[in-house]
């Protein structure tokens, strides 16, 4: 329906009628500002999620030391006389944790790049619906507020204003129960200073998140399926639509099952139910809750939680094969493969929550089937790497900050998706189940992956955002220092997950009691591990500086810098409604045709037709 | 406030030189008139060489970390269970670590070697079938002998104890672990959250026990009767919001009671037997070498998880229903010590599941003994069962009953 207005508005009057600053910039429904939006929320977000993980790391690596860096940012009653508090430790972890995977990455990478990029690949005027992709941003943004409101409980107030009901007294601070926000934990106010009024803007705010996911994911599988220009078939959509694809599709299955959690917790906390509790006393008190599972709520939980690992992951996939095809100047290797690696990877997907509660007393045989299916997982993905290799191969590569990213990417999806295969398997996870192993692997393969991914679109697709250039010899000083304090805050972490250091531990002083040797360990990695954190974190405002600076003062970019192959390098650099000032384009071949040979460029855009005789290839 | 500031401002400062710094590179590239999106031949190369560099970096720090910590960093398993996992967790490793090597190096390395060259083109290769099959199906295979050998592990390490393994109640709460044994019938005597009263910290099911709580809900501080008595005094006012705190306190309670009731009439006397010879134990857990145990998981509030490091075992604590776990213990503290030269180590239980603020602080310590030396302590505390515990008077308290605690310090 859109499509055809703006085709009439396109061809029919030139006149542009002038927008209002609101519009344009505040409620856009145009996809492409609404990207921007996404991004700049997500960008912010990641930087608090950020500073948080130092601020912790600090205390990690100094514990119980006094530090007026902890004062200045936390405050006297996170931080009394520059010393963290024990609960708000893990309350920083628990904020740090759901900031980075649904804010930072589910917003930032999904949100913005299937904004920007799927109508502009796929040769559409727009999103289906402009007003719903508004709407859910909107949605994300309003979420990402409470989100951060939720750090701003203190002393049963928030602003100076009572928290009503029974939270005041308990109610203070964030929700500190970890990401997984695991019930009774974050159930009961008893339990956790963090499970009061701090815990309810928490499950708030993830509502509101998933409500906006949602309209935003039907909203792109609709534009994939009915909005493809003329030519476009699904088998010459480039892998980056591929991926935006398979996410959307994951994100509607999965996502309602932990509003539905979300849901039930909420009942059980303030309406009295029993569907997470069972048998309690806490705090001297003897509840009267009977019948109820706290392992329900970790089977809903994981039902999104895995679909979720690949929420965060296939964009960033995505993305990096676009940019590692353009800039090796070869065609992806296997197109089709990966398509089914990616079809493969989704479906899977959704059959593997399990491996998260191998100790949680499920039964073993129930295990064993987790197993078998977390494993097979392995193969697609053995598969998209060995793809990405070959494809650098005998190409002729040229470092973009994006490449590097990309390319980066390649190597942490390796690094961690090993030792993924140590943990999928039962038998050892009892042993490291939980320890900063866990957290070594998830960080790597998702964390870094997921992040690299995001700097590596944003290098690429920036002349395409807001028409200008960043400055390369900065990408290049972030891309190294980023890559370095990355491995070496997150490769030390293995050794101290082996060693037997649970995660979400607010000290590892208690290690002195009983084991003198392994404590030496611990705490020699951990002061090497938050150096590094430190220093990955300065280099990062290398990356805010340059983004910022260059959206306002970047040398203006040229229609197509990449040399590259999709549509969206074919619309003018000024961004217009409807994307193409004349007719759409129309697609005659896949998007890969690198250095083919009898060219005489070495790169044929999608548009270009056929030459005479010459056959397309897969 | 002062330090504030002076943060602020090195952070303002930092930002405008780096500002100016920009400003001076650009002017220099436009006189070179090279664009952003050209990248020179001398960049181009650079990186490529820092690829390679960083592979060094990357393997050399990972070979250096395993050589200083080894890859099992805690030393060897202490037992049956622990051993045969960590057989097959080297075995994993050897895999996964070989294949991490070998793909990283393609990666880096091929990012050194074929960066752009003046004059020379890609190869345009778009799919080949037979590597791509060779690529599914090695791995595949791979897979199929760790998921094979995994799964036998699991069914092992999971499967059920042999009947005569010792049986240990593990209960967890905010912020410690409580041990019960089952005393001379190795019957662990039922328990349930609503006994929990007094001296019965675990709740433990016996006909006195179960007389005393029904007493306490009815008659007790707080109990059924004062809550009504409250309520149906009329000279003292009670606002709206206490009515409905205290009436819903006293349904509750109501309920409790008649729960109780219900216990009470199934419970059979005879059983009372197995909970009172049950053996309570707080802060250190002593275990009997090269015997199997099998462990009864329960806990009060929130989810804990019993993670037994050296043993290589672990398992939840889920409130409302128990869970299990077992292992064969086969080194004794005392041979732990020699072994990794450290006289003052101790074997330890830790909570590894998030359960509030003293989370990090949840332990306890464990001790194997030599069997001797178990069953001299075990013959100590039979006198200080759980009958003992309860009839402070009835029985007389030994007059030292910690010495016997001291078989082997837990202390430095
Ligand atoms: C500056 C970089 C980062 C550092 C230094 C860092 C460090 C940490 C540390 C030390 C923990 C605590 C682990 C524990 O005790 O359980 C943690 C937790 C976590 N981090 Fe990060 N992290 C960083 C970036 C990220 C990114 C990019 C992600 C995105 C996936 C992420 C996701 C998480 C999650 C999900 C948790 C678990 C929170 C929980 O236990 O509830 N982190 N991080
Ligand atoms: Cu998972
Ligand atoms: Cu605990």
């Amino acid at each position: 329906m859109t499509s055809v207005a703006h085709e009439e508005h396109a061809h029919g009057h030139h006149d542009h009628h002038e927008e209002g600053f609101v519009s344009k910039y505040i409620f856009s429904q145009d996809h492409k500002m609404i990207g921007k939006q996404f991004l700049i929320t997500a960008v912010f977000m990641g930087f608090v999620a950020m500073l948080m993980s130092t601020l912790f790391r600090i205390q990690l690596a100094w514990p119980g030391e006094s530090s007026s860096f902890l004062s200045f940012f936390l405050g006297d009653f996170w931080a009394p006389d520059g010393v963290l508090r024990e609960d708000m430790y893990l309350g920083l972890v628990t904020m740090h944790g759901t900031i980075m995977v649904f804010f930072l990455l589910t917003g930032g990478l999904s949100g913005t790049f299937s904004n920007i990029l799927i109508p502009l690949q796929l040769g559409a005027r727009d999103m289906a619906s402009g007003f719903l992709n508004m709407l859910s941003f909107w949605f994300f943004a309003l979420s990402s507020l409470i989100m951060v409101l939720s750090m701003f409980v203190m002393n049963g107030s928030i602003f100076g204003i009572d928290i009503p009901g029974d939270w005041g007294t308990e109610g203070n601070g964030p929700a500190m129960a970890g990401w997984t926000v695991y019930p009774p934990l974050s159930a009961l106010p008893q339990a956790v200073s963090g499970s009061g009024f701090g815990m309810t803007l928490w499950l708030i705010s993830m509502a509101i998140f998933i409500a906006g996911s949602l309209i935003g994911s039907l909203n792109y599988i609709v534009t994939v399926i009915n909005l493809r220009t003329q030519g476009m078939t699904m088998t010459r959509m480039p892998l980056t639509i591929w991926t935006f694809f398979v996410t959307a599709i994951l994100g509607v299955l999965s996502f309602p099952v932990l509003l539905s959690a979300a849901v039930l917790l909420i009942m059980d906390r303030l309406a009295g139910t029993s569907f997470y509790l069972s048998d309690i006393m806490i705090g001297g008190e003897m509840l009267t809750n009977h019948g109820g599972s706290p392992i329900l709520f970790q089977h809903l939980f994981w039902f999104l939680g895995h679909p979720e690992v690949y929420i965060v992951l296939l964009p960033a996939l995505g993305l990096s094969s676009e940019i590692i095809a353009t800039n090796a100047r070869k065609p992806i290797f296997g197109y089709k493969a990966m398509i089914g690696s990616i079809l493969a990877i989704g479906f899977l997907s959704f059959i593997v929550w399990g491996h998260h509660m191998f100790i949680t007393g499920m039964n073993p045989f129930l295990g064993s089937v987790f197993v078998f299916t977390t494993l097979l997982i392995a193969i697609p993905s053995a598969v998209k790497v060995f793809n990405y290799i070959t494809t650098i191969w005998k190409g002729s590569l040229i470092f973009t900050p994006a490449m590097l990213f990309a390319l980066a990417l390649v190597s942490t999806f390796i690094t961690g998706g090993v030792t993924g295969i140590i943990l999928a398997d039962s038998a050892l996870d009892i042993a490291i189940h939980d320890t900063y192993f866990v957290v070594a692997h998830f960080h790597i393969v998702m964390g870094m992956s997921a992040v690299f991914g995001l700097f590596a679109g944003v290098y690429h697709w920036f002349p395409k955002m807001y028409g200008r250039m960043m400055n390369t010899r900065m990408g290049y000083v972030h891309f190294w220092i980023t890559i370095v304090g990355a491995y070496g805050v997150f490769f030390p972490m293995h050794f101290v997950g082996i060693a037997g250091a649970p995660r979400r531990y607010y000290d590892y002083s208690t290690y002195g009691e009983f084991d003198v040797d392994t404590f030496n360990m611990i705490m020699d990695l951990n002061v090497i591990i938050t150096t590094f954190a430190i220093i990955a974190a300065c280099g990062q405002m290398i990356f805010l500086f340059n983004f910022f600076y260059s959206i306002y003062r970047g040398p203006i970019a040229p229609q197509n810098p990449w040399k590259s192959n999709t549509l969206e390098w074919t619309t003018p650099v000024e961004h217009i409604h409807g994307n193409w000032p004349g007719a759409l384009p129309e697609v005659h071949r896949w998007p890969y045709d690198y250095s083919k040979p009898g060219a005489a460029e070495d790169f044929i855009p999608q548009n270009v037709p056929l030459a005479e005789g010459e056959v397309e290839s897969h | 406030m002062e330090s504030k500031f002076l943060i602020l401002l090195i952070i303002i400062i930092g930002a405008v030189a780096i500002a100016q710094l920009v400003r001076v590179y650009e002017l220099t590239a436009k006189l070179r008139k090279n664009e952003e999106h050209d990248i020179p031949n001398r960049d181009n190369y650079l990186n490529s060489k820092l690829m390679l560099l960083f592979m060094v970096v990357q393997f050399g720090g990972f070979i250096y970390l395993m050589l200083k910590y080894g890859w099992t960093g805690r030393g060897d398993a202490a037992s049956i269970q622990g051993q045969s996992t960590d057989w097959l967790l080297n075995l994993n490793f050897i895999i996964i670590i070989s294949v991490f090597f070998f793909t990283n190096f393609l990666l880096f390395f091929f990012a050194y070697k074929y960066v752009r060259k003046p004059g020379v083109k890609a190869y345009y290769l778009s799919h080949n079938n037979k590597l791509e099959m060779i690529w599914t199906v090695v791995p595949a295979a791979v897979l199929a002998v760790i998921i094979i050998l995994g799964l036998k592990t699991w069914n092992d390490v999971t499967g059920p104890s042999p009947k005569d393994a010792i049986k240990v109640e593990l209960y967890a709460k905010q912020f410690d672990w409580t041990a019960r044994y089952a005393g001379g019938d190795n019957i662990l005597g039922k328990s349930d959250y609503k006994l929990i009263l007094g001296n019965n910290e675990l709740g433990i099911v016996t006909s006195e026990t179960l007389d005393s709580s029904i007493l306490a809900i009815q008659n007790g501080a707080g109990g059924i009767a004062s809550i009504q008595k409250l309520l149906n005094n009329r000279d003292t006012v009670i606002t709206d919001s206490l009515m409905s705190v205290m009436t819903t306190n006293l349904g509750n309670k109501e309920r409790l009671l008649r729960l109780l009731y219900q216990m009470k009439s199934t419970h059979a006397k005879s059983k009372d037997a197995n909970a009172w010879d049950d053996i309570i134990q707080r802060d250190t857990l002593y275990l009997r070498n090269n015997t199997p145990y099998e462990f009864l998981i329960r806990s009060r509030d929130v989810l804990h998880s019993a993670f037994f490091l050296h043993f290589r075992a672990q398992m939840n604590a889920v409130p409302g229903y128990g869970t299990r776990l077992k292992f064969t213990p086969t080194i004794t503290t005392d041979q732990m010590r020699v072994k990794k030269n450290l006289p003052t180590f101790n074997y330890i239980l830790m909570c590894n599941k998030i359960c509030g603020g003293a989370h990090y602080k949840m332990k306890m310590m464990v001790v194997v003994l030599s069997e001797a030396k178990y069953d001299a302590w075990m013959k100590s505390k039979a006198t200080q069962n759980f009958k003992a515990k309860y009839f402070p008077v009835a029985t007389p308290t030994p007059t030292s009953s910690g010495a016997t605690d001291t078989v082997v310090s837990t202390k430095m």
